[in-house]
């Protein structure tokens, strides 16, 4: 059973105008050209999130790579229906979300743990009440009824149940970042959205929060889509993988298939380009990085149509697809 | 052997919590040397930042007490007038955050003439014509058009090579940089350290580099430091270090990162957070609370940073026990150590 089954969506942003320069820009441009900064005129449209496909098989892992600007948070929030989505369809359960008038209502069954422990969390709430929230806008509840849930969830996250009635700035960033999970699979959704959950934290605090979330996606069956530029943090919590760039998917299979076998330019150097801690391979490391990027400098153009944009995905193998030019 | 760049000796920076003051860098003592990279490394609250600013002269109500001898003078012990003179002169630091870092009112010329203005008695033009040169030198692209924008009009790794104009503008002999590339994305962070490399070989210039991510520590760093709870607990070059770590807490920390081997794997995590600085136990081995397991009879009572080998300091003696909770032996240089020291352990492979 596929939990999400033909994600496609394109997204048009209407503050072009005064956004981040992405779209038709080959060139490494520093300022938006597009003018208008300061009244609010659109100019021209940006799709930044340009005809993207993705399925997630229900129980697994997807991890989406790029960096800023890439649209991978965008993609996240039109799955939630965050975003508005100008063209395409993104199915969950066999059922179409974004259709006009009578949607479905499968809200409840999606869930967002956010990138930042120490500001998604207000620090007015109580523990209680921010894990409660949810709940209160989907059940009927009694205060009395709701303790019990909210301790049970608790102790699912592994948090104390002193914790209760304590404020956010009471916690440490990994018990923060388990306060929003609490608070995201409190509803038991079926699908959560990632995004970026560990960017924020230490390595210690980052293996504590990657263990729990691959202890709970096991025990709740979660299906998951884990936005992040971290390639290793990817590597280790995902079983397939796709790497975004300017809005569109340019690599997408198995992590093997990524890691040991990457075909995109990009990919190739988004991988070279992780610092690594074996300290024999530094230099080989450095030389690759360089030769990668002379490669990414010279055939780059060559990856791209002449928009500037990734061409569509074709498969090279039964589970690894590419944006590679047709040929011919 | 080369003089030292800088000298800092037994460093200590109190905060006042409530009515008492709190060490949290407590008895710090490192060099670095001209061209060499000294990289500071631990987790979020052990002190990086602190010890920088105060090299800096950054905090203004911390009672900093010790030496930190630069260039033949104290720097503790400068008024304000003439550390306005060294830094950004002589000792500069690159900043965490681009998107605070710089004013959002000023241009990025202005920004950057603003120290050159400070430090030397070039002509208008002449400054203005320097500040282009530097934001070319950074690696932006059309920096005549930048040095007229404001930071709001550029994206976060062009802001962070401002930032780094800014910084080596007078050519600095010693750079500070404090997570240089924490906020940015990895094929911007391989660009910046390229360019923070480029810059120290130019310059010759000895850097201080704090950051929490062990694969910039393993690429850039000659020496590494391993901090925990306002003490250096490790000091090695970074080869030994990586190869070949001691202290429980460097070793815990190697073996936390996802790596390859670990796929499939339940990641290796440290117990309990770093210690608050008014909750922290200051007798005995700072970081016994997250390793309970282990014996306290295996921890000194006054824990020293001491010599094990040539270059290579290790505080405490809890290192020479350590094994994970469940008993087995943590995965990271162990190996290697064996082989490279030709003790094979008597085994027949």
């Amino acid at each position: 059973m596929w939990a999400l089954r033909n994600t496609r969506l394109k997204q048009v942003s209407k503050e072009a105008a005064h956004d981040e320069p992405i779209g038709n820009q080959r060139s490494e441009s520093p300022l938006p050209d597009q003018g208008g900064l300061f009244f609010n005129t659109v100019k021209d449209h940006v799709k930044a999130v340009d005809g993207v496909s993705i399925s997630i098989p229900e129980g697994t892992t997807y991890g989406l790579v790029g960096e800023s600007g890439s649209g991978k948070t965008t993609t996240g929030k039109a799955v939630m229906g965050l975003n508005p989505v100008t063209s395409g369809e993104i199915y969950f359960d066999g059922n179409k979300l974004n259709t006009k008038g009578k949607s479905v209502d499968v809200r409840d069954d999606i869930q967002m743990i956010f990138q930042d422990p120490y500001s998604s969390l207000n620090p007015r709430k109580r523990v209680f009440d921010i894990v409660a929230e949810p709940i209160k806008n989907y059940h009927k509840r009694s205060r009395s009824e709701l303790v019990p849930e909210v301790l049970r969830l608790l102790e699912k996250v592994g948090l104390p149940p002193g914790s209760l009635y304590k404020y956010p700035h009471e916690f440490s960033g990994g018990q923060r970042q388990r306060i929003g999970v609490a608070r995201a699979i409190a509803l038991n959704p079926k699908l959560i959205i990632a995004d970026e959950p560990v960017s924020a934290l230490d390595v210690s605090v980052q293996a504590q929060v990657l263990n729990f979330m691959q202890d709970i996606q096991q025990d709740l069956n979660l299906t998951m889509m884990f936005i992040a530029h971290d390639l290793g943090v990817v590597r280790h919590m995902c079983k397939h993988i796709g790497i975004m760039y300017q809005g569109r998917l340019v690599e997408e299979g198995r992590a093997e298939d990524i890691f040991s076998n990457p075909q995109h330019i990009y990919t190739k150097r988004l991988i070279a380009a992780i610092p690594d801690t074996d300290v024999d391979e530094i230099e080989s490391n450095l030389a690759m990085r360089r030769k990668v990027k002379e490669e990414y400098d010279q055939n780059f153009v060559d990856h791209l149509d002449e928009e500037g944009k990734a061409f569509p995905l074709q498969p090279v193998s039964e589970t690894h697809r590419v944006a590679l030019p047709v040929k011919g | 052997m080369s003089e030292n760049l800088i000298e800092v000796n037994n460093l200590t920076t109190s905060f006042k919590i409530g009515t008492k003051y709190f060490p949290a860098v407590d008895d710090v003592t490192f060099s670095i040397k001209p061209n060499e990279v000294l990289a500071l490394v631990g987790e979020s609250g052990s002190g990086k930042s602190a010890t920088a600013f105060s090299l800096m002269g950054l905090h203004r109500k911390a009672r900093i007490e010790g030496e930190v001898n630069f260039q033949g003078q104290n720097l503790l012990e400068q008024n304000e007038g003439k550390m306005n003179k060294i830094r950004g002169g002589d000792l500069a630091m690159i900043f965490q955050d681009p998107m605070t870092a710089l004013n959002p009112l000023m241009k990025i010329k202005q920004q950057i003439v603003e120290t050159l203005k400070i430090h030397n008695t070039k002509s208008k033009s002449d400054r203005d014509r320097y500040a282009v040169e530097l934001l070319e030198r950074v690696g932006i692209p059309r920096p005549d058009r930048v040095a007229e924008a404001y930071p709001h009009e550029l994206s976060g790794g062009m802001r962070q090579r401002v930032v780094i104009a800014i910084a080596i503008a007078n050519r600095p002999k010693l750079l500070i940089a404090d997570e240089p590339t924490t906020a940015l994305d990895v094929t911007i962070q391989a660009q910046i350290l390229d360019l923070i490399r480029e810059l120290q070989d130019d310059l010759n210039s000895g850097v201080l580099l704090i950051t929490h991510d062990l694969g910039v520590v393993a690429e850039m760093a000659d020496r590494v430091a391993v901090m925990y709870a306002g003490q250096i607990v490790e000091v090695a070059p970074v080869r030994e270090l990586f190869k070949n770590p001691k202290h429980p807490y460097t070793r815990s920390l190697l073996n936390s990162l996802p790596s390859e081997d670990m796929l499939g794997k339940k990641l290796h995590v440290i117990q309990g957070v770093v210690p608050a600085l008014n909750k922290m136990d200051r007798t005995g081995c700072r970081f016994a609370p997250r390793i309970p397991w282990i014996s306290a009879s295996a921890h000194e009572e006054n824990p020293q940073l001491r010599k094990i080998a040539d270059d290579h300091f290790v505080r405490c003696t809890c290192y020479k026990h350590f094994t994970l909770e469940d008993g087995s032996e943590p995965d990271v240089g162990v190996e290697e150590y064996q082989i490279e020291t030709g003790v094979e352990g008597g085994s027949a492979r």
